[in-house]
């Protein structure tokens, strides 16, 4: 910090904020950056599916059950669809379910928990009496009656999952506004004569901003896991979509005593492993660096 | 009179469970008054736990009191709702004791000290960049602090941002809520000294709350010595020091380390700790540790009584 200070006299300085420092902190953290790495890889292939694939993800041909070989990278499955078109075109569906699921659930949650802990007292109550109600319910009972219900569709899953995870988000958010509006700058604003929205969006959330990605990062996997899970026990994606739970289930199905199919389960299982582990890595880093006492 | 404080009472419920009602009551401030007047400072003194911190929230409605009067420049500031209580602290300020969480660690310097300014609509963009630039000189601070963030400031340089955003609305009363407790010897005097500079420019009042004996008597014009929630003696500054009538501010003074001056001689030692607020003893409240007990002390309480011309003090050796 000095030298910005002892430099200020010819640049207009910049101060650091927390968040530039705790950027700092986190590219220190290799595990971390190299998570962080592979999920842009893997995201970016995933965004350039239809660009780099040759095949279409439903795309069949006379080539059943073909090992891995130069021409289908990761072999083919049942219907000779090609398995890395498949793996790739899973990746949009399984890291988009986790990220908007995780999206979805942020906005009710934050929103939510930062309602619920600013107000305090008996509104408090109530709201958080209802997450423990919510959080009581057998969820993969709620979700399995919804699917039957409505059908198997994605943006079914997206509500599903996003219904759930906003729980906990919810309890995070209000735990920290809890703590942060005793803090003197509120009563500072207050003082000012600033409105309840204003000290709501402008002091609390920001502050409360940290666990929220942490979690958010760990949410993420979390989901896709459900996903994989729902997929697994077909509630998941319809067909002939992919998506890597469904892809890992069809592996799974495929795996007989005559036959072993191995390369339909190996190469959608360490997709799915691989991201999973970088998120998790991503997310440890990021709240190591933005809560170093946290540790 | 810019501020005149009636009978002010807070107490807080005591509650235990989530289905009961209160307990009891915390009577953190139990019927005090005091007036203030233009460009004059008030000392507030007493131990931590007495109810300081209290009176001075209660005043800007930070914290909502159970009973009593407050008038701020002929404006009755406990019925104010909504936007005449938004106009209202435009013209009353407060600087907090602690530098660390009293400004927001996310936001930019210039955004918190600019903050006052875009909430009420007086100045934006260019203008408010000046405006703020204008505040941070007027504390002593470089105008590039604006793009810092406040984990690079000192302790010191923190509290001039604080009193920095207290000015932006150029209040007329500042409550100064222990603003030099948390800092340096040297730094407090820094600190003093800009208010002195400030008040003198802008005519402000201030409300100076503090449990150091030596700032107090610097700041102030007039002195209340609060105890348990009451105030027990009031008076010019002077008087307070060189004739201090209550047995609790003779403590105090002679509580406050001179060099050169043997431990013997310190007078009016008390002991014993200082009575919880939920049950406060009877009587006058600082009977249990007065080393003047007389009969009536536990009996009845001394009414804060006029000793001598501009004088007062709550005890039954003046009655």
């Amino acid at each position: 910090m000095n030298q910005t200070i002892t430099s200020s006299s010819l640049t207009t300085p910049v101060g650091r904020s927390l968040w530039y420092q705790a950027w700092r902190r986190l590219l220190r953290n290799k595990m971390a950056v190299a998570g962080g790495i592979v999920v842009i890889v893997i995201t970016v292939l995933a965004l350039a599916a239809p660009f780099i694939c040759s095949y279409g993800y439903d795309e069949t041909s006379p080539d059943q059950f073909r090992p891995p070989s130069l021409k289908h990278l990761m072999g083919t499955d049942i219907h000779g669809r090609d398995l890395l078109t498949r793996v790739l075109y899973g990746a949009r569906l399984s890291l988009g379910i986790g990220l908007v699921a995780t999206l979805v659930s942020l906005f009710i949650g934050v929103a939510y928990g930062a309602i619920s802990g600013y107000a305090g007292d008996s509104t408090d109550n109530l709201m958080m009496r209802v997450v423990d109600i919510v959080y009581s319910l057998p969820y993969m009972f709620f979700v399995i009656v919804l699917v039957a219900v409505f059908g198997r569709s994605v943006l079914l899953l997206f509500i599903a999952l996003g219904a759930v995870q906003w729980l906990t988000v919810a309890r995070i958010v209000r735990g920290q506004v809890l703590s942060i509006k005793e803090k003197e700058f509120i009563q500072a604003s207050r003082a000012i004569g600033a409105g309840h929205l204003r000290i709501i969006i402008n002091h609390l959330l920001p502050n409360v901003m940290g666990p929220v990605v942490v979690y958010m990062t760990l949410t993420v996997p979390a989901v896709m896991l459900q996903e994989a899970f729902l997929s697994f026990l077909g509630l998941g994606v319809p067909p002939p979509s992919s998506s890597w739970g469904t892809l890992i289930a069809d592996g799974a199905s495929s795996i007989n005593a005559l036959r072993i199919y191995w390369w339909l389960l190996l190469f959608p299982g360490v997709a799915m492993a691989l991201t999973l582990f970088s998120l998790n890595f991503l997310g440890d880093g990021l709240r190591d660096a933005i809560d170093p006492q946290l540790r | 009179m810019i501020l005149r404080v009636t009978n002010l009472k807070k107490y807080f419920p005591v509650e235990q469970g989530v289905f009961s009602g209160a307990k009891g009551w915390v009577r953190a401030v139990d019927g005090i008054s005091f007036a203030i007047g233009e460009g004059q400072t008030l000392g507030l003194v007493g131990e931590s736990g007495c109810g300081k911190t209290t009176v001075g929230k209660s005043i800007l409605r930070l914290i909502e009191p159970t009973e009593g009067d407050i008038v701020f420049d002929g404006v009755p500031v406990l019925s104010l709702q909504g936007e005449r209580l938004r106009k209202l602290r435009r013209r009353m300020q407060i600087i907090f004791q602690d530098p660390i969480s009293s400004l927001d660690p996310r936001m930019t310097i210039g955004a918190t000290v600019g903050e006052p300014l875009r909430v009420h609509g007086i100045a934006r963009g260019k203008e408010l960049q000046e405006a703020v630039a204008g505040l941070l000189k007027k504390v002593g601070l470089p105008p590039e602090s604006l793009n810092r963030y406040p984990h690079e400031f000192s302790g010191g340089q923190r509290q001039r941002i604080g009193i920095a955003r207290a000015l932006a609305l150029q209040p007329k009363l500042l409550v100064c809520d222990e603003p030099v407790s948390a800092l340096d010897v040297s730094i407090q005097a820094q600190i003093v000294n800009l208010l002195e500079e400030i008040q003198e420019e802008m005519n402000l009042s201030y409300l100076f709350i503090s449990h150091d004996l030596r700032v107090v008597e610097h700041i102030s014009d007039c002195v209340a010595v609060m105890y348990l929630g009451k105030i027990v003696e009031a008076t010019g500054r002077d008087e307070l020091y060189d004739n201090p009538l209550h047995p609790y501010t003779r403590a105090l003074l002679s509580a406050v380390p001179e060099i050169g001056r043997p431990i013997s001689q310190v007078r009016g030692k008390i002991s014993g700790e200082v009575a919880s607020a939920i049950n406060p003893p009877s009587g006058c409240r600082f009977h249990p540790r007065c080393p003047h007990r007389m009969h009536i002390c536990p009996l009845d309480e001394p009414p804060l009584g006029e000793v001598c011309p501009g004088h007062k003090a709550a005890c039954w050796l003046y009655e």
